[in-house]
């Protein structure tokens, strides 16, 4: 017999929960631990997160949901003055290093191959293999072309680590000029 | 001196030059320029930069003035000996090709079916362009530990659910240690030493022991219980061994009564 819950004691378990636990939580998982001897619906446990974000509108915790599950964390706006809680200064990412990772996050999967094409110069075996040790990226499979080459995708912990939930959320590409190129075919320049 | 105020003033002084406009370009001094070189992430990097500096539009890539541009830095690299990526020759090469492509007259059959030869080259410095902005953009992104801080709170220890393990009592553990100990028994080294009590040494003993009385010693005062069993052995062989010499003598004067020992006259 499952037992019945009131939706504030619902909204203070996914509190606290959320708190106390080391990574994100998904809806799933709270279901199948928490509140694993409770008659709560999925629909319902949603609506409860959603009260709670609302509740923490003004607070200056937020809870967000980012790939692997709900977390809480400080709202950004405050990040200036949370940096001087820590001494040493973040590390700063090459540009090789971010230009590889946003044609894996945008052109995902994709094999090194492509991403040396776009890129027109050979990748450094470095930054693959930190990525991958990062678990921000990982091997989903190998292309069916001679060499089978490994086909790169951003994995959970890449979401998380940018605060999103899913790929969709990352800015949209910057606008290819396409058509225009259809234009300037169309009417060759002169040569200057 | 009004006159000279007038003047715009030098924002500085260059190879003994007034300096009055400020440079439309970076001036990059040549030591420096092994340096800047490296910052380019490859040719289709240095292709975008020589065409933001002239402030042109990729769309209207005028080949000629570009080529002649990345032709020079590709010289200036070979200059200081930097070492030069093969990437950088094979556009060269392309930017030479598709130069040499422009200036021949295009034969109006064939017009239609010849594409431009820039437009590969535009489509992928488009492609690329588009692939930096998003790594800018990415990098602006905030990201944890530099602007996301995780909030998390502790659990109260004291509040945690019981041990998963049960107490264990102390009867069982001692008898877990009588167990180990009964095994460790079996592991146990046994020194075997040579015999402490010799028994001539028991035999001189013995002899000078009755020489002491003429009479009769009995058994019981020879060989003496309290002085435990190795000694009793040891007391023992020795007496027969005395016997056997024809030393001593023993007497009993009847089966289950005292058995008394004397040194042979």
């Amino acid at each position: 017999m499952l037992k019945r819950i009131s939706d504030e004691q619902v909204m203070e378990l996914i509190e606290a929960a959320v708190f106390v636990s080391d990574k994100p939580l998904t809806s799933d998982h709270l279901k199948n631990t928490v509140f694993d001897e409770f008659n709560i619906s999925t629909k319902r446990l949603k609506s409860c997160i959603e009260q709670l974000q609302m509740h923490y509108e003004t607070r200056a915790i937020r809870l967000v949901k980012v790939g692997s599950g709900y977390r809480f964390q400080a709202c950004s706006s405050l990040s200036p003055w949370l940096n001087k809680l820590w001494q040493e200064k973040r590390p700063k990412y090459s540009r090789a290093f971010l230009e590889t990772l946003s044609l894996i996050a945008y052109r995902q999967p994709i094999t090194r191959g492509e991403i040396e094409h776009i890129r027109g110069v050979a990748v450094n075996s470095q930054i693959i293999k930190s990525l991958v040790e990062r678990n921000w990226v990982k091997v989903v499979g190998h292309k069916e072309v001679p060499g089978k080459p490994a086909l790169y995708a951003t994995t959970k912990q890449f979401l998380d680590y940018f605060s999103i939930s899913s790929i969709d959320e990352l800015p949209p590409l910057p606008e290819n000029q396409a058509q225009k190129i259809e234009q300037m075919l169309n009417q060759p320049q002169e040569v200057d | 001196m009004d006159n000279q105020v007038q003047q715009k003033l030098p924002l500085a002084f260059l190879h003994g030059q007034a300096v009055t406009e400020k440079p439309t370009d970076l001036y990059i001094p040549p030591d420096a320029l092994e340096v800047a070189l490296e910052a380019f992430e490859g040719p289709l990097d240095l292709l975008l930069y020589l065409i933001k500096k002239h402030r042109l539009d990729i769309l209207d890539l005028s080949v000629s003035s570009i080529t002649e541009q990345y032709m020079q830095y590709v010289d200036l690299m070979k200059e200081i000996k930097l070492e030069l990526a093969a990437e950088y020759l094979v556009m060269a090469a392309l930017l030479t090709q598709i130069k040499s492509r422009l200036l021949l007259p295009v034969h109006k059959e064939l017009e239609e079916e010849e594409a431009d030869p820039r437009a590969e080259l535009v489509k992928r410095l488009q492609e690329y362009e588009q692939f930096r902005k998003a790594a800018e953009n990415l990098d602006d992104i905030p990201r944890v530990g530099r602007d996301i801080h995780i909030a998390k709170a502790l659990i109260d220890e004291s509040d945690l659910q019981a041990p998963l393990f049960p107490d264990v009592d102390m009867k069982e553990l001692l008898l877990a240690l009588s167990d180990v100990m009964a095994r460790a028994e079996t592991f146990n080294h046994h020194q075997i030493t040579a015999e402490v009590l010799s028994t001539r040494a028991r035999m001189s003993e013995i002899l000078d022991l009755l020489s002491q009385s003429s009479e009769f010693v009995p058994f019981e005062q020879v060989v003496i219980c309290e002085k435990g069993r190795a000694h009793v052995v040891v007391s023992f062989i020795a007496i027969l061994e005395l016997v056997k010499e024809q030393l001593i003598v023993l007497n009993q004067s009847d089966i289950n009564s005292l058995i008394y020992i004397k040194i042979k006259e």
